[in-house]
């Protein structure tokens, strides 16, 4: 830390920390990990303009700055509000923020169609962690919900609309990764759907990456659908030699078998370096792969259930945690 | 129609160059609203050739287009009749009777809300407020406005437009 | 007393021409301006004149100039906001229909003060007619001088275009209109940056309503403080007001702010009164977004003083007791509407123009609307009525723009007001499908849980 480049301090659920100006409440929480974390389930960091949407991450200010200590008079997305100097934010301590979320779970569920025993992304869900979290087990939904066919978006990916919660994080990653975007968001309002106009195939060969990004199964990889439920696979790092990408991955196995490949997610879900479709769709081979050991996965999840953990490299201690 | 037939005459061409020229060098893509409408007019519906034509007009990507196309609720994706009879049906014209414009409408020609006649020359569409709220019931047949409507005058402007479907532009 | 500062030519034949606008004193402020102001010296002007903003929101129309920011070298834009959607709103389409030539004097000496050279003014598709009607004018008076390069010889050098919208409500919110007007959906954007620093193609841009940049031209002729002299307290000026309901002379009305109430709806001289002799039963004073007033509670606040048409007045009491000036699109309601069937129309008209960016408004504006016709319809039970406050307090604050608000409010006014209207609904499914509840019965106001 330099004298020039001097940090702000904020507060979140009580903890302090100190981080560089410009950072948004969200990735200062990060910092500081555990339960003071608020959800997100639109913000992604490495997709630019992303976040903002869902919110989920709702937070309260409880005092704007050092400078200006009034409270912010809504609650804010932390996802995309920068801290202050000396601001002070609650996330699980806030009454009103907890009333918030929860109810923004309940607006994601009404026409969401609850269909996680037959989808594929059940245990490795955003929306199903949320709701476990956040969500009632009851509905107060009473009209027919919103239902849209289930369509291939490519010869690897199906789209299932269904389950989309409208994070528009498909459409930055083709934004970012590609060089001509073919698919984007349709219509308006809760008509709103991710797709193509005309049926198309999504050819670019980093596309698959929009499985990786989807936060619930509105996206999923052809190749491994209906094949296992994710928590009876094992995750291992792998990597192999790719012209296309860095070749880093995780291959997900049954038994000998390469059932699926993804990206490396860290523990709030997100890639920071992409794979090609190759890597993902075409390598299902052991032998196209030098394995490197059991992938760690995040204590909450179900997929942790795997009793091999102990093999895992041991996890970075959280900042400020015991 | 195939995409050689989609092709805009040369004084629509003009058009859009006027449209583009509002804007800033490399802006070229906020003249897209204006074109859509220009398109529409000349087209009858924005069908995906007519979008991907429009997008290379502008230098766009067709899914900007489409993105685009969907979202506001003047573009019509699908074939319409010639004149849209759009009437609003929002808080002050619902007052008014909108209502009662629209079954009126509706036992007419008829056709249901978001209909078309079998000739092709009428859709029904009920919309919301058009800004005419002092004026209601009203409703509008392409770019025109029609608005403080009696059953008279609707029976009035059917056949006016039936005789003259072109008259529902305002032309450039 | 009752002054005209925008409407006062209205009525001379050929006021949409440059020639007859010119001879009545038009572009006499651009002439004042460029002879013998500063940029700075209009915004002190804007400033001293109180002037608010009268899209809806109300702000301070000087204070949002002094935050544009000027970074060197970078284009500012100035954006007239003619996307008025508002329901019960025609007042800047009557404006620009009648004199367009004032909005298009006031954009010259907006964009002036701002130091835009390229202003654009985003009109609604739907007024298509409207926007030849500008464009024609902005052709004359680049033929006369008033636009175009080194303006009347002053080296201030001004584009103004018209583009149009394709139909969403959204557009009105600034940042959507941004969006739009570069050619995309209209997503409002997320707050900060402000336009004032990243907008229009990541310039800094500022946007107004119609009738704020029109006022623009008497502040300049007659000097803000002449201008805040009209009106009352805050509320500073005239406003236009668009007039509609159940009443004898629907209309555009220039009122001085500060009027009653009572007298904007029962004197000749603006909506005549209530029509067929009707009573009065709930008003909307500034727009379907706010708050519905019971008829007790429209021309006298609260306190029991007289309501008046301003924007301090009109807000007396908060949302419990209520409402606001909006964008004074003022809709009467006689004995004879029902307002459930009302809510559930203005329910309607958000959820088809929720952008669905946000999930609270995405999915909250739908569903209000199906319990609200399931209620309008005989079919609802009383606990609908609480499950429509839940939603709509769960939608309230929590979005990236107020349309989010705006689909809120109006379904929470109408429970805080008119339970009783709803309750019948439920108790009375047959009856409520022929016949009218009739007027609500006047209550002392229990503070809820807002």
């Amino acid at each position: 830390m330099s004298e020039t480049n001097p940090k702000f301090k904020v507060t979140i659920d009580g903890v302090e920390v100190e981080v560089d100006p410009g950072t948004t409440i969200l990735n200062a929480a990060r910092l500081i990990g555990g339960d003071v974390v608020p959800p997100a389930m639109c913000y992604y960091s490495s997709l630019q303009g992303s976040g903002g949407k869902c919110r989920t991450c709702l937070v309260e200010v409880s005092k704007g700055s050092e400078k200006d200590p009034r409270p912010m008079p809504k609650l804010v997305a932390s996802c995309s509000t920068p801290i202050m100097d000396g601001m002070e934010v609650k996330n699980k301590s806030s009454e009103k923020v907890m009333d918030a979320r929860a109810g923004v779970v309940e607006m994601l569920l009404i026409n969401h169609p609850l269909d996680c025993p037959v989808c594929d992304q059940a245990g490795e869900c955003h929306l199903q962690d949320l709701a476990y979290e956040h969500g009632k087990s009851t509905t107060r939904y009473e009209f027919e919900r919103r239902t849209f066919d289930k369509v291939d978006i490519g010869e690897y990916i199906k789209l299932h609309m269904t389950r989309c919660i409208l994070c528009y994080r498909c459409v930055y990653t083709a934004n970012q990764l590609t060089d001509k975007r073919e698919h984007g968001v349709l219509k308006r309002g809760d008509a709103a759907e991710i797709g193509t106009f005309i049926e198309k195939n999504l050819k670019n060969e980093f596309i698959g990456n929009v499985i990786d990004v989807c936060p619930v199964g509105a996206l999923t990889d052809k190749t491994f659908r209906f094949r296992s439920r994710v928590w009876y696979t094992k995750p291992m790092d792998a990597h192999r030699d790719c012209k296309c990408c860095s070749g880093k991955a995780v291959v997900w196995m049954i038994g000998d078998e390469v059932a699926r490949v993804t990206a490396r997610k860290d523990q709030y879900g997100e890639v920071k370096e992409f794979i090609c479709n190759e890597c993902r769709f075409e390598k299902k081979d052991k032998s196209d792969w030098t394995i490197e050991g059991p992938r760690h996965i995040d204590r909450s999840s179900v997929i942790s259930a795997n009793h091999y953990e102990v093999e895992a490299p041991s996890h970075t201690p959280l900042l400020n945690k015991a | 129609m195939s995409q050689e037939n989609i092709q805009f005459p040369e004084d629509l061409l003009q058009e859009v160059g006027r449209q583009i020229a509002k804007f800033p060098e490399g802006m070229q893509k906020s003249a897209l609203l204006s074109v859509l409408h220009i398109a529409q007019a000349h087209f009858g519906h924005l069908s995906e050739p007519v979008m991907d034509y429009v997008a290379r007009l502008l230098h766009i990507l067709p899914i900007e287009v489409y993105e685009v196309a969907t979202f506001y609720s003047m573009y019509d994706t699908k074939p319409v009749g010639k004149v849209k009879l759009e009437v609003c049906r929002t808080g002050p014209c619902m007052i008014e009777g909108a209502e009662k414009i629209v079954s009126y409408i509706e036992n007419k020609l008829g056709i249901k809300d978001g209909e078309t006649t079998a000739d092709g020359l009428f859709t029904l569409k009920t919309v919301e407020c058009l800004g005419a709220c002092g004026y209601a019931p009203m409703l509008q047949a392409g770019e025109k406005f029609h608005e403080h409507l009696t059953e008279a005058k609707v029976d009035e402007l059917i056949e006016q437009y039936r005789n003259n479907p072109k008259a529902n532009y305002l032309g450039l | 007393m009752d002054r005209k500062l925008l409407l006062e030519h209205i009525g001379v034949e050929g006021i949409q021409t440059h020639d007859v606008y010119r001879k009545q004193g038009g572009y006499k402020a651009v002439e004042k301006a460029l002879k013998s102001m500063s940029p700075d010296d209009i915004v002190e002007e804007v400033k001293k004149s109180g002037l608010r903003g009268r899209g809806g929101a109300g702000f301070p129309t000087g204070m949002k100039w002094s935050f544009i920011a000027k970074p060197e070298g970078v284009p500012r834009h100035l954006l007239c906001n003619a996307d008025e959607s508002e329901p019960g709103t025609f007042k800047d389409r009557y404006l620009m229909e009648k004199i367009p030539h004032l909005l298009i004097e006031g954009m010259i000496l907006s964009s002036y003060a701002l130091g835009c050279n390229q202003s654009y003014i985003y009109i609604r598709g739907e007024y298509m007619y409207v926007l030849q009607i500008l464009e024609k004018a902005i052709a004359e008076a680049y033929a006369n001088g008033w636009l175009g390069k080194n303006i009347k010889g002053s080296g201030f050098d001004l584009d103004l275009a018209v583009s149009t919208g394709a139909g969403a409500y959204i557009c009105g919110e600034e940042t959507a209109l941004i969006e739009s007007l570069e050619g995309k959906r209209g997503n409002p954007r997320i707050k900060p940056p402000f336009p004032a620093v990243k907008g229009l193609w990541g310039r800094p841009t500022v946007v107004n309503n119609v009738e704020t940049i029109a006022a623009v031209v008497p502040i300049v002729n007659e000097g803000g403080d002449a201008y805040a002299q009209i009106g009352i307290g805050r509320s500073t000026g005239t406003k236009l007001i668009s007039a509609s309901g159940n009443i004898n002379k629907p209309g555009v009305y220039e009122i001085t702010m500060g009027i009653t109430v009572e007298e904007f709806i029962y004197s000749d001289t603006y909506c005549g009164g209530m029509k067929n002799g009707k009573k009065l039963k709930a008003c909307v004073p500034g727009g379907s977004s706010v708050p519905i007033l019971p008829h007790y509670l429209v021309c006298k606040t609260a306190a029991g003083e007289d309501r008046l048409m301003s924007y301090e007045s009109l807000s007396d009491g908060g949302f419990a007791t209520g409402s606001m000036l909006g964008s004074g699109g003022f809709i009467v309601y006689d004995e004879d509407q029902c307002i459930v069937r009302n809510t559930w129309n203005f329910s309607r008209f958000y959820h088809h123009e929720s952008c669905g960016q946000c999930s609270p408004c995405r999915e909250g504006t739908g569903w209000m609307e199906k319990v609200l016709h399931r209620l309008e319809y005989g079919h609802g039970k009383m606990e609908d009525i609480d499950l429509l406050w839940d939603i709509q307090r769960k939608i309230e604050g929590n979005t990236i723009c107020p349309l989010g608000d705006a689909a809120a409010w109006p379904v929470a006014a109408a429970i805080r007001h008119f339970r009783e209207e709803f309750e019948w609904h439920v108790n009375e499914p047959k009856l409520c499908t022929t016949k009218n509840y009739g007027l609500v019965t006047e209550k002392k106001f229990e503070p809820v849980n807002a």
